[in-house]
Parts: structure tokens; sequence; C-alpha cells
């Protein structure tokens, strides 16, 4: 009864919570459950999706097996780790360069138009940005090869060529983040008391002294923040950038497989849906535990910045 | 180090004045900057070029900055093309409008609601958002959830529903709501007998709008570069939006030339891809609309990285 009434009382908030929570069930507590699939050989039914998930059977940890025997799970662990942590390292690194270069700038309208500038690339797809690098990059007709070409070089067939690509991939992947990523920064900086500086002056320091010794060790409580927690995205690969910028090229699965385009092409061609499925649980498991695992150290560290 | 000396204690005269380097270095940084914001825009400006060279141009001397031969030809032949490209542009437009519209409802009125304190349930509420960010159900669940549940494949609703909220602005909007909207105004309008809707969409919703435009924008701007779903749910070409028309265009050409032996029995098939000019122009008028809105909306942008990083 008492329940009924606290409902009753609560009704118009639990109205505004209700198409979110029904999303939330539909989207993400059903999908979830659904990931028991890992441990099932899945056949679909056609009873639907309950039918199906009961009808498949059990086949304990064999999916589990298969993936990690296959080559295929060093393969693209290694690949979304490697290039996680270089987006981190260099990406950072370009940001925090570029916001310091940027808060000396002079001129404030100056200042507006590289930041918009930089900020473009943020808001493009990465199909819009995979027809960009095809004009650059295409064998017969791209500008590299022209320019290739005008030096009296070889035509590089880049689609063919893995060694080029996780270079290629390193830098559009922080080419379209850094001007976004530069914002925090650059913000943090403006952020930062001028009597450091006042005083780091009447010190007698540079310019160049100020900024290594005022700016950038004011923003490394920012910058481990941010580096931390995209240490718990390190499972999770951007699956644009490698799916669309490669072209789906066969000649470089091999340093363009990520985890992401691993269960992407395994739900769709490969119809091995187990195997599939177990990837993408491993992928989560292991992210979930990262997520957790860097915020508790977070709390530790910083309690106002972790996330829970 | 004698340089390095002499360059300082000129500074330190300089430095009386104004707080910052000389003009020589100004000149390098902007220059520096102005490099790296140019390879941020140059490669649009370069498919602007491209989607203007006439065909001729490209056959021989392939994409160049300077053109031999300027043409219009991309252009107009995408106005013969309209009915596809029409029609992507419309579900493309539908599916940003719809969408973001569903997205803002559902995220604000979640939000509002988790963020009042005396709504009973609002712990369990929070939370029952806040463990998505923790994990992620998987590509392959998702998909089956999608096509045997909820039957939603090939459908307009695949393009919207599985985007139409987001936890993270939930949270963001959360505390916007805390932050802007103070507790005395929900108070007196609820001793002036407003009901819980009537204060949400009167009093609190134009407070906000600040932190509704942030997240609209972001929706938007989701839903606009989506092809993901596009490209898991649907077949039917009438449902095709611009960005994923665009990938699909691109795959038919690179299944061709990796199989040029096909292609001369698809040679009817090779009549309807548009020619190099006329994809760029395609790429050029789905990029357009961000290019052009989105300085006016930067500081939307910005702020909803301020406001997220917030807890409470």
């Amino acid at each position: 009864m008492r329940v009924l009434r606290d409902f009753w009382k609560n009704k118009a908030f639990l109205l505004m919570v209700l198409p979110g929570a029904l999303w939330l069930i539909l989207f993400f507590y059903v999908p979830v459950t659904g990931n028991i699939v890992a441990f099932k050989n899945f056949k679909y039914s056609d009873g639907g999706f309950f039918k199906s998930l009961m009808d498949s059977p059990w086949v304990g940890f064999d999916n589990f097996k298969f993936l990690f025997t296959s080559n295929n799970a060093y393969l693209i662990t290694r690949n979304t780790v490697l290039y996680n942590f270089a987006f981190i390292v260099l990406g950072t690194i370009f940001a925090v360069f570029i916001a310091i270069v940027l808060s000396e700038i002079r001129s404030r309208k100056m200042k507006k138009i590289y930041q918009t500038s930089m900020l473009f690339p943020y808001f493009l797809s990465w199909v819009i940005i995979s027809y960009f690098v095809y004009a650059f990059l295409s064998p017969d007709k791209g500008l590299l090869n022209s320019i290739i070409g005008a030096f009296g070089g070889e035509n590089v067939n880049w689609y063919n060529e893995p060694k080029y690509w996780p270079f290629i991939l390193i830098f559009l992947g922080i080419w379209k983040g850094v001007g976004y990523n530069s914002i925090i920064y650059f913000a943090s900086i403006l952020g930062i008391n001028s009597t450091y500086y006042e005083a780091a002056m009447v010190d007698g320091a540079s310019k160049w002294q100020q900024i290594k010794n005022v700016t950038i060790p004011q923003l490394v409580p920012l910058i481990s923040i941010l580096s931390i927690l995209a240490v718990g995205n390190i499972f999770r690969a951007d699956f644009g950038l490698f799916y669309q910028i490669p072209r789906n090229s066969g000649a470089l699965y091999e340093v363009t497989s990520v985890l992401d385009t691993y269960i992407y092409n395994g739900l769709t061609s490969t119809g091995d849906i187990g195997m599939t499925a177990a990837a993408g649980l491993y992928q989560s498991v292991v992210g979930c535990i990262l997520v957790v695992g860097v915020n508790l150290f977070m709390r530790k560290f910083d309690e106002e910045s972790a996330l829970f | 180090m004698k340089g390095g000396e002499k360059q300082m204690s000129k500074k330190k005269i300089s430095q009386v004045r104004v707080q910052s380097f000389g003009k020589k270095s100004d000149i390098i940084f902007n220059i520096l900057v102005a490099l790296l914001a140019f390879s941020c825009i140059f490669p649009f400006i370069f498919v602007i070029i491209i989607s203007f060279t006439s065909e001729q141009s490209l056959l021989v001397h392939g994409y160049a900055l300077f053109p031999k031969e300027w043409s219009l030809k991309g252009y107009t032949y995408l106005a013969d093309l309209k009915g596809q490209i029409l029609q992507s542009l419309f579900i493309t437009v539908f599916v940003t409008v719809i969408g973001t519209l569903i997205n803002v409802t559902f995220t604000s009125t979640y939000a509002y609601a988790i963020a009042r304190p005396n709504f009973k349930y609002r712990r369990f509420f929070t939370i029952f958002a806040l463990i998505t960010m923790l994990f992620s159900p998987g590509m392959v669940p998702s998909y089956i959830v999608m096509t045997t549940l909820l039957h939603l494949k090939d459908t307009v609703w695949a393009l919207i529903l599985p985007m139409a909220l987001s936890p993270f602005n939930i949270i963001v909007m959360r505390t916007f709501f805390k932050r802007t909207v103070p507790e005395s105004i929900i108070e007196s309008a609820r001793i002036d007998g407003a009901s819980e809707f009537r204060t949400f969409t009167k009093i609190v919703l134009p407070l906000a709008v600040p932190g509704i435009a942030t997240i609209s924008l972001f929706a938007a701007l989701g839903y606009w570069n989506d092809w993901f779903n596009a490209l898991l749910y649907i077949q039917s070409d009438n449902l095709v939006p611009l960005q994923f028309l665009l990938m699909k265009i691109q795959s038919n050409i690179d299944y061709m030339t990796q199989n040029a032996s096909l292609s001369a029995n698809l040679s009817g098939g090779m009549a309807s891809i548009p020619k190099e000019a006329t994809r760029m122009a395609m790429v050029v008028i789905s990029t357009l609309p961000i290019a052009c809105s989105y300085p006016f909306f930067q500081r939307y942008f910005v702020s909803g990285l301020t406001i997220g990083g917030v807890k409470e």
C-alpha cells in the first residue's frame, strides 16, 4: 500500500524517466543479458529473440577457446591497445603543445580563427574523411603520388602497403581530435592564476621558463586525469577510423584489424555469431575492469576527478 | 648560452610592459599554428576543387590543386541524379530532426527527474543510467535484439532509436540543472500550485537553454554523421542516408576495381555510379551544412566540455 502511495506521489517524475528508462532496458539491459550467446552455439529460430536464445545449445567456454587459440585474438588486441596508446601519448603532447602556443599568440582574432579551423575535422564523419584521404592516396589520381611522380619517384599503391598504415591511422586519429582536445587545455591555461606568472616575472623568469615552470606544472593534473580516463577506454577502438579509412583492404588487415572491426566482420560475413559475441564480451569485460580500476585509482589520487 | 642571456635581459625590459613573447616569436607561433590550422581545412578545400574539375582533366592529370580545366559538370550531373540523392538527403534531414527531438526530450526529462531532490527514486534511476557507462552491451547482442526482438531491421527507426538517448548527456544535463536552476524558483512555483510538468516546461527549460542547445547540437551532429546504424540495419534504397550512400558508392567502386574482369559484365551497373567530380560534389554537399554552421555553434560545443566534466 505504501509503495503504491509513494509511486503515486512521484508519478510526475516517474513519467519523466519512463521513456529513458524504457530505452535503457531495450537498448542496454536486454542486449547486455543477450551476451549469453557468447556461451552458446547460437542459431536463429523462427520463434524470435527469446526462443532463439533458449533453443541454442550451451557450449560453455568453447567460443572463447576458439577465439584465443586463433592468432586473431592476439593481433586485434595488440593493434587496439597500441593504437589507443599512441593516440593517448601523442594526442596529449600535440594538444598541450597547441594549447600553449595558442595561448601565447597575441591577436585574439587570429586565435579564434585558428581554433575554429582546427575544430573542423572533429565535426566530420569518417566516411567524409575517407574521401579526403582518398584524394591524397588514390594510387592513380592521388595528390601524393603526383608529388612523388613530379620528383621522379615510383607510384605507391597505398591501399596495398601495410607498412605505411600505422602512421596514416595514427596521424588521422590525432588530426581529427586535436582541435577539440587542445580546447580543454587552452581553457585550463586561461584559468591559471596570473599571480603565478607575476611572481615568476619578479624572480626574473623568461617566458620560456614561465612555460616550463608555471604553465606545464599547472596542466599536469588535467593531463593525468584525461590520460588515465583514456586508459579506461583503451580496449575500445574507433570503428570508423579503422573501417572506413583503409577501405576494408584485405592487404592491410594485419595493421588495421582492431577488436571492433573484427567483431563487425564476424557479425556480417564469417557468420560465427558465438565466437564473435565472445570477442565482444571479452572487449566489454576487460574494458569494464579497466574503467572501474582506473576510477578506483583516481579516487585515491584525486577524489574530485573520479567518475564515481 | 651567451645569446640566451642576452635575449633574457632584453626580455626583462619588454616584460615590464607586456606579459608575452617578443614580436619575432609571435610571428613564428602564428606561422606554426596557421600551418596546423590550414592542414585541418585543406583537405576540404582540395575536395571542393576536385568537385569543380572537368572529368577529362581528372582522367589525364588526376586530382590536381590547380586543374587544367574547370567544370560545373559534377554539380549538374548531381542534379540529374536527383532521385536517390534527394531521397537520401531527405532521410538524413528527417532522421536528424526527429532523432534530435526525441533524444533531447528523453535526455532532459530523465536528467531533470534525477536532479530533483524530492524524487524518491532518484538514486535508483541515476545508477540505472550510470551503469551503462561502465559496460557496453556489444555489437552482436545489440544486433540480435534489434533484429529479432524489436524487428527494426530496414526501418527508419533503426536509424533513430539506437541513438535516442545518451547516458553521458543525462549526467551532463543533471549537473546542469542542479547548477543553473535555483531550488528556490522551483519551490516558489510549487507553492503557486504549478504541477511538476508545468514547472519543468515553463520555468526550468527556459533557464536551461544553453545546456539544451549543447546536447541537441551533439545529438544533431551524431545523427547527421551516422552511417554505422545504416550499415548494420538498412537494405532498402529509399532508407539510405547520405553518409551511407557515399559509403556504398565507394565500396561499389572498390569492388569493381578489384574485380576488373567483372566490371565488363557490370557495365550496366557502372553507368549508375556517379563520376569522380560528382562523388566529390556529394561529399561537399554533405559537409557544407556542418562547415557553415559549426562556427556559430562552436561555443555550445565547447561549453559541453566544461559542464560535462563535473560530478556532484
